[in-house]
């Protein structure tokens, strides 16, 4: 009896201990991250202070000017674009998937919405840059100026070339499209058909239903999809440094180029390394997107846990 | 005429009976049950009244339905009018994610009462029909989902109410309920029928015994026989009925 149970045990042990492990060896490396991104920075962290570092504007490594104010704005203000854009519409759309589209209509729409998730980010890039920056450039920036010229941030104030806020938040818009849809539309297929019914039992509309009913018992869900999308677009890198101009300044307008903490990485990181200071200039850019990201996710759960909350669960 | 008639109606779900032609007048002011067991065709029945078998995906229904003595599958029916005619009270509750007073002023909202003393007015009157004001009226803006089971199902039956419906449709309200809301909610149907048509499904020979003045028997997507409650429950003239009623078959 003996002999039978205990190779049984051991492997229950080992496995418990292995689970166990592996599912601290995730966060820790996260915190490891973190540690090693802060030794790294401290050098430039010793010669500036960092409050002088967040807030200064200049960008000039040679001179050891070292202003990470326009990184900070452009990562925020493409990813402000991108989710502007693209949450209303993708919330739309997933209502339409998941009460008003028929059956067979969903089967159509659903994995080319799928498909959407899997096309490698720098196809988006190339699309931007070929697509949607002339676009912006030519159609809707000369659109905006001519009849957007009093509303400050929505018309050009340079000359606009397309390459710009609005393209890299279109394409980053585009690009997590298929995240929060899906998500959305679990959110809307969660809630149980009998309380549509219910709705519509007592003469409401299929809108009135979903705009009363479907979207406030999926409120929680729908702002943990948008929260989703927004973290995604802040780590995006590839496709929005090939479209969004890449120039240290603090943007005017959303036609105007900026330069994400994302993209200054990539750019920048391997390059002029001989510079004094420059690596961990670079190295403090990434903690400074670990945290912007970390702050924008604990102050999205926050959000969700008070929409639940407020819903009642 | 009564408020509702069928004449010649049948479902099938892609080519399946969900039950088979079927003409029928439902008589005002007292109680039918559609009794019959599960999957006989009677829940898909009550749903062709106030045509939520439309959200139904491959159900296709033929025949007529006259409220009022219109035909509600006539192109052109104005199905928020119809509805309001006919209350639903499903199996489970469904209250809506909103607050209590909100559950109930929601569909008086729709159709349009927007002044707040009169919806307070119809909250706290239907409330009370519903034997609910009693239990919520120092929480009426709480969550509705905060409540019992069996004082959503109160709930639900309020809200129904609110909108001045003819006709009350029963899906086995109390199916999910303990006894003594199940109670509850059969002692308002009692109340309430004198004003209000009421068609009431149910599996639980005993509730139709206890509730029904009239009675539909379904079987296999077949209504077998009709008649007064006590008729048909002391003197079935079909073999089913007569097994179904005395326990033989379910």
């Amino acid at each position: 009896m003996i002999s039978r149970i205990f190779p049984r045990l051991m492997q229950e042990r080992s496995a418990t201990a292995t689970i166990w492990l592996l599912s601290f060896a995730v966060p820790l490396l996260t915190v490891g991250l973190a540690i090693g991104l802060t030794l790294r920075s401290l050098p430039i962290l010793r010669d500036n202070s960092l409050i002088d570092l967040l807030t200064r504007t200049t960008w000039r490594p040679m001179a050891g000017e070292f202003g990470f104010l326009p990184f900070i704005v452009g990562t925020i203000a493409v990813t402000l674009v991108a989710m502007v854009i693209s949450a209303p519409i993708c919330l739309l759309a997933a209502l339409h998937l998941a009460e008003y589209a028929g059956s067979q209509t969903r089967t159509l729409l659903r994995p080319l919405v799928d498909l959407l998730a899997g096309i490698p980010a720098v196809v988006y890039g190339l699309f931007g840059i070929l697509v949607v920056v002339p676009a912006v450039g030519r159609y809707i920036a000369p659109f905006a100026e001519s009849h957007l010229y009093f509303v400050p941030w929505l018309s050009p104030q340079q000359h606009a070339t397309g390459y710009s806020i609005l393209a890299g938040g279109m394409v980053l818009a585009l690009m997590v499209s298929p995240f929060i849809i899906s998500v959305a539309e679990d959110a809307l297929q969660a809630i149980p058909v009998g309380v549509r019914e219910a709705s519509l039992s007592l003469g409401a509309t299929s809108w009135e239903t979903s705009k009363y009913v479907s979207l406030r018992a999926a409120l929680p869900g729908l702002v943990g999809a948008v929260v989703l999308g927004f973290s995604r677009t802040l780590g995006e890198t590839m496709a929005v440094l090939m479209v969004v101009g890449n120039v240290a300044q603090i943007p005017e307008s959303i036609f105007d180029s900026a330069y994400p903490l994302t993209a200054l990485i990539a750019n920048n990181y391997g390059e002029m390394m001989s510079i004094p200071l420059f690596d961990s200039a670079l190295m403090l850019a990434s903690l400074l997107l670990l945290v912007v990201v970390a702050f924008f996710n604990f102050a999205a759960q926050m959000l969700v846990l008070a929409v639940r909350k407020r819903a009642g669960e | 005429m009564p408020h509702v008639a069928v004449r010649d109606l049948s479902v099938t779900y892609e080519g399946k009976i969900g039950f088979k032609s079927t003409t029928v007048e439902i008589p005002d002011a007292c109680i039918t049950a559609v009794i019959g067991p599960s999957g006989c065709g009677k829940s898909t029945f009550l749903r062709c009244l106030n045509r939520l078998i439309d959200n139904t995906p491959g159900a296709r229904v033929q025949g007529e339905v006259l409220i009022d003595g219109t035909n509600i599958y006539d192109p052109g029916t104005d199905l928020s009018a119809l509805r309001k005619k006919l209350g639903l009270l499903s199996q489970r509750p469904q209250v809506l994610p909103m607050s209590i007073y909100d559950n109930v002023a929601y569909g008086p909202r729709i159709h349009g009462t927007r002044r707040r003393a009169e919806l307070d007015d119809i909250v706290r009157k239907q409330l009370e029909v519903a034997g609910l004001w009693e239990e919520v009226h120092d929480r009426l803006h709480q969550p509705a989902r905060q409540l019992s089971l069996g004082q959503q199902q109160r709930l639900c039956l309020a809200r129904g109410l609110a909108v001045e419906p003819e006709v009350l449709l029963c899906d086995e309200p109390t199916a999910s309920l303990d006894p003594v809301s199940s109670g509850h909610v059969e002692e308002r149907l009692i109340e309430l029928k004198s004003e209000y048509t009421i068609v009431l499904v149910t599996h639980m020979l005993r509730q139709a015994h206890r509730l029904a003045d009239y009675v539909l028997f379904m079987y296999m997507g077949e209504l077998v026989e009709e008649g007064p409650a006590d008729e048909l429950f002391s003197n079935p003239r079909d073999e089913r009925t007569r097994d179904y009623v005395a326990g033989t078959i379910s």
